[in-house]
Order: C-alpha cells, then sequence, then structure tokens
C-alpha cells in the first residue's frame, strides 16, 4: 500500500513539472513529451493485461479506435470540441471492446497475443481500401476547441498540452488503483493459475473481460490525444508493427510500476528520433537487440533495477520466468 | 461459370502460395513450441536473395532456364545461414521458456532481421520478372494464366508431399513424431531432441525463404513484405491448428479461396476477408480445425 501511495504522489508531482517542462523546455521538445503521453497511455493499458499474463499484439486497433473516431466525428460531423471527440472516442472503444471481449476473453497465452493482432489487422485492411477514409494516407484532424473557449496558436498548443497532461496523470491514478483493486489483484492470480482462481470463485473470463475493455479505454484516449496533438491519423496506428512497438516499451519498462511504461515511452520517443536520423537502416536492429537483452539480462524490465539494490533477496527464481511479472 | 472458374485457379495459386510460406511456422511451432515470427524476416531474406541473384544472373546474358534453379539455392542458402545464425546463437539459450516469452525473443529477431535485410540490399526495389514470364501464359476458358502461377502450385504440392511422406514414413521423420509428443520422454529414449531442434528450425527457415524466393519473380521486393507475410500465415496456421501440417493445407486452401472470391466479387474486402474467415472459424473450433488436444494444468 505505502509504496503504491507513493506511486500516486509521484504522479500528482508530475503535473506541475510537466506543466513547467512546457514553459522552459523547446517547443520541439514539448511535441515529443506531448506524443509520447498518448502513446504512453496505450502502452498502459498492454501493462494492465500484461499483469493478467496476457500480451496484447494489437493494442493498436484501439489506439486507432479512439484517433479515428475522434477524427471522423470532426470530418464528417464537424465537431470540434475536446471533450465531445473524447467521449466519442472512448465511446466506440469502449463498445468495440465489450464486443470483441466475448471472443478474446477465451484465449490466453500465445492465443490470446496473436488473435488480438489479427482483429487490429482486420481493421487495418478496413481503413486502408476505405477511400472516404484517405486509404493508407489517412486524414487530417480539425483543430479543437474547448467548450466555449477557441484558442489560437500558443494558447491552443499549451490548453492541448495541459490537458493532455491532466488526462494522462488521471489515467495513471486511476490504473493505479485498479492494479490494487480485487480485480488487479485476481488478474495477478490468472497469470500464476488460472484454475486456482475458478475455483476459489472468480470467473477469470469476466476478470479478463473487464481488464480488456478497461485497457481498451485508455487506450483509446490515447489515440484521441495524439491524433488531435499531430493533426492527423492512417491506417498505420492499427498496423501490427505498432502494437509491437508498445509491448516494446513494456517489457523494456517493466510491469511493476505504473509510471514505468509511461517514462519508458518517452525515452524510447527521444531515441528514435536521433536514432533515425543517425542511422535510419539499423534503427530497427537496435530496438531488437535492446529488447533481446532486457528479456535475457533484465526480465522485469528496467524499472526492476529501481531501489532494489538495498533489500536483501534471496535467489531469484530465474528458470521459468513469466513475461507478466 | 467464368468467375467461378476464375476464383477456383485464383484460389489454388493464392492457396499454393500461403501454404509454402506458412507450413514453416507450423512445422517449426509443432516440434518447437516456439511462435516464430521472425519467419516473416526469412521470407523478405529469401526473397531479396533471390531477386538480387536472378537480377545479377539475367545481366550476363546467360539463358533463362538456369534462373530457376537459382530460386531454390538462394533459399536454401539464406534459411540455413540466417536459421543457423539465429538458432545456434540465440534461441538454444532460450529452449523452455514460457511461449509467448518466445513470442516477444522471434519478434526482437524480426526486427533484426528487418535491418540486416535493409543493410545488405538497401531500401530500393528488386524486380526479377524474367523467370515467371519465360513460362508464358496458359488459357483458361479464355482468362490467361501466368504458367508460373502453376508452377508454383506443382513446388507446393511437391513440398507438402514430401513433408508428409518424410514424417510418416522415415526413421527420421517418426523419432520427430516422438519429439512433438513428449520432448521429455523422447529424451529419455536416447532421441537428440537438441538435434532435432537445430534440424527442425533450418528446414522451417528454409521453407519460409523459399516461399519468398517463389514469390519474388512475380512481385516487386520491398521493404515491409516480411511483416505482411507473418500475419497471413498466422491467419492460415491458426485455422488448420498450430502444429499441424494437414492443417496448413486446409488452412492454405481456405485462405486462398476467400481472397480469390473477394477479389473477383468485392475487391475492397481483399486485406480483412482472410480475418473475417479466421474469426469466424475460430468461433466454432477455438483452436483450429486440427488442433492438438491440450491437458490442463492445475
Amino acid at each position: 500500500m505505502t509504496r503504491a501511495d507513493k506511486t500516486e504522489w509521484a504522479l500528482i508531482i508530475a503535473f506541475p513539472v510537466l506543466i513547467a517542462a512546457a514553459l522552459l523546455l523547446p517547443s520541439w521538445m514539448v511535441n515529443y513529451i506531448q506524443v509520447s503521453l498518448g502513446t504512453g497511455l496505450v502502452a498502459l493499458g498492454v501493462m494492465i493485461q500484461m499483469r493478467a499474463g496476457l500480451v496484447s499484439f494489437g493494442q493498436g486497433l484501439y489506439f486507432c479506435v479512439g484517433g479515428y473516431a475522434a477524427g471522423m466525428a470532426g470530418k464528417f460531423l464537424g465537431i470540434t470540441d475536446f471533450f465531445v471527440l473524447l467521449v466519442l472516442g472512448v465511446v466506440a472503444a469502449l463498445v468495440i471492446s465489450i464486443a470483441l471481449g466475448f471472443l478474446l476473453r477465451r484465449y490466453r497465452e500465445i492465443f490470446f497475443a496473436m488473435l488480438s493482432l489479427a482483429v487490429s489487422m482486420i481493421l487495418y485492411g478496413l481503413l486502408s481500401s476505405s477511400e472516404g477514409l484517405g486509404s493508407t494516407d489517412g486524414f487530417n484532424l480539425p483543430v479543437p476547441t474547448y467548450l466555449f473557449f477557441a484558442p489560437e496558436g500558443d494558447a491552443a498548443r499549451m490548453t492541448l498540452y495541459a490537458l493532455t497532461a491532466a488526462l494522462t496523470v488521471i489515467c495513471a491514478i486511476v490504473l493505479n488503483r485498479v492494479l490494487r483493486s480485487p480485480l488487479g489483484m485476481i488478474n495477478e492470480a490468472i497469470r500464476e493459475n488460472e484454475l486456482r482462481v475458478e475455483y476459489l470463485g472468480s470467473s477469470a473470463h469476466y476478470a479478463v473481460h473487464v481488464t480488456y475493455v478497461i485497457a481498451a479505454c485508455v487506450s483509446s484516449i490515447g489515440g484521441v490525444l495524439w491524433a488531435l496533438s499531430l493533426g492527423h491519423v492512417d491506417p498505420e496506428m492499427t498496423n501490427w508493427t505498432t502494437s509491437g512497438a508498445f509491448v516494446f516499451v513494456v517489457i523494456l519498462a517493466g510491469t511493476g510500476n505504473i509510471i514505468a511504461p509511461l517514462v519508458g515511452t518517452f525515452l524510447l520517443e527521444i531515441l528514435r528520433v536521433y536514432a533515425v536520423e543517425l542511422s535510419p537502416n539499423t534503427w530497427q536492429m537496435i530496438l531488437g537487440t535492446v529488447m533481446l537483452l532486457t528479456i535475457i539480462f533484465l526480465p522485469k524490465g528496467l524499472w526492476s533495477l529501481m531501489g532494489r539494490k538495498p533489500k536483501a533477496q534471496g535467489p531469484s527464481p530465474d528458470g521459468a520466468v513469466q513475461p507478466g511479472e | 461459370m467464368l468467375t467461378a472458374v476464375a476464383i477456383a485457379v485464383d484460389g489454388l495459386g493464392f492457396a499454393a502460395w500461403l501454404f509454402l510460406s506458412s507450413v514453416g511456422l507450423t512445422l517449426i511451432y509443432g516440434v518447437m513450441r516456439i511462435l516464430n515470427i521472425a519467419h516473416g524476416g526469412f521470407y523478405a531474406l529469401g526473397a531479396y536473395a533471390s531477386a538480387w541473384a536472378i537480377g545479377l544472373y539475367m545481366q550476363t546474358g546467360q539463358p533463362v532456364a538456369l534462373a530457376f534453379l537459382i530460386i531454390p539455392v538462394m533459399a536454401v542458402l539464406a534459411g540455413t545461414v540466417a536459421g543457423l545464425l539465429i538458432e545456434r546463437g540465440v534461441l538454444r539459450f532460450m529452449y523452455g521458456r514460457d511461449e509467448v516469452l518466445m513470442v516477444l525473443v522471434t519478434y526482437a529477431l524480426f526486427l533484426i532481421l528487418e535491418d540486416v535485410t535493409k543493410l545488405i540490399w538497401g531500401t530500393d526495389s528488386y524486380v526479377a520478372w524474367q523467370p515467371a514470364y519465360a513460362l508464358g501464359t496458359i488459357d483458361i476458358m479464355g482468362i490467361p494464366y501466368t504458367g508460373y502461377k502453376f508452377m508454383i502450385i506443382g513446388v507446393a504440392v511437391v513440398c507438402g508431399g514430401a513433408l508428409y511422406w518424410g514424417l510418416s514414413h522415415t526413421r527420421v521423420g517418426k523419432l520427430l513424431l516422438v519429439v512433438i509428443e513428449d520432448r521429455e520422454v523422447a529424451g529419455s529414449l536416447g532421441i537428440n531432441v537438441t538435434r532435432f531442434f537445430t534440424v527442425t528450425f533450418l528446414v522451417g527457415a528454409t521453407l519460409g525463404a523459399l516461399g519468398g524466393a517463389l514469390t519474388a519473380p512475380e512481385i516487386s521486393v520491398v521493404p515491409g513484405i516480411g511483416a505482411e507475410i507473418i500475419v497471413m500465415a498466422f491467419a492460415v496456421i491458426v485455422i488448420g491448428g498450430m502444429g499441424s501440417i494437414p492443417g496448413a493445407v486446409i488452412g492454405a486452401l481456405i485462405v486462398g479461396l476467400a481472397r480469390a472470391t473477394s477479389v473477383h466479387l468485392y475487391p475492397p474486402a481483399e486485406l480483412f476477408s482472410i480475418y473475417l474467415v479466421m474469426a469466424a472459424v475460430l468461433a466454432v473450433k477455438p483452436y483450429g480445425l486440427f488442433a492438438l488436444a491440450e491437458g490442463r494444468k492445475i
């Protein structure tokens, strides 16, 4: 409990720090922070599922659903209000994830991983071949307004940034509570042994379904925020390689703490900017190598390096390392 | 009627190509319990190697017939070298780990392979149309089909038959079936399980590279073809039941016909018809048509 509370305090403190960063740092840097907060939320969606031992190789689906729902509302209905777009994105993800959850909750391990991938590729195929939505090029989003407030220039950017930061912090705190809730505990038990969970009277299917829906909603918020900050959506959002990048972040950062994937996403974003510029053809190779080394030497991710040293630990059980630990 | 024939022929063509590209994936999963995402990398490697070699060969002005020999040679070369490096260099240290973890490991390897391909052959596209052109066309009810398509169907039948015969009628194949059934018991009976793993991985990798190498003359080889094939190959093997070779045949036929049907009747559906069929099959048979039974762990 105490450690978890520390996490929430850290998140609350992070908000003014993020705002201060926007005022002090150069604007290109602020852009990267904003973009990585959006994708960071999707990584959080991947992470809470990984706590239940489920690796979603298709989380890009809800990232894309959020972005496209907001974009289509702007394009076809002329809605520009930030809050309406956000709600539409989440509702779209909610409806789709509840429906798909009935199929996916029956699967575990690689079947879950690859089915979530296949489902996201259905959307990819649909969007790539629908000319009304710009096929593979996607389309642009409107500049958002806020209730009756329609800022321009710097003020518009700052408003969107502040709201993005606030929403990310709120989502992270809510998810932290979810992880500590009975549902979160059941998820950990499902990862260890699902059959015993059932014997103890809890429904594993139900817990997985609810977790899947929560992850979808968080990812769609990330999708809306990301799309609005870039002002553009395209089907690449739901391609499986995008989803793979989210999984990569969570593996690298670890699932030990809700903050880890957020920080990991930001670091990766910065790293990507430099690596793509320096050597565009070896960027994926660097990613892959880092991922391999992390899996082999730091199975619990980089976060496991934080603050574990002072405590004398027993021999860690190496042999059967689960990806979700 | 004409459309029905066109769908049947195109469907068979797709199916043959899908079978060749996915049978290595199902073989490796069946024996090693590794869902090898790097398979897409082998496919791309095979396609690049053969397109590049055919291009070089054709520049010398020699007869095109020998170019057909280049395809399997480059596939075996690419599959063996990359497969050996990956299996001996990385995977053998990870045997017995969790299946999901192995997916992540092979995903990392896939990313590395993608860039290795780019480093060797650059990001330009390669075309090697000469072999496909050399076989001419065959008319069926007035519709011209490339002879090359029928050659791929033939190769798929031969490969499938050879795998089936090898598994059920040779000593090595029967030993491999024991390894698939229970690797611990197989080891205690004196079977060198690790060697079977290495050989299986090499055969699987070579089949993946062969799928790419055979496709190369029909397409323009560009970066990203590996990422495309892996999701389709996955759909094929999951429909048939992962690890089952007859399943891969059925899966390839179902997916191939579904894709041909949508191409002829409603082209925009081409990309997602595959996954739609997969979802439909899984709704009825959750682990595919020929899935192996799994015990529950308490």
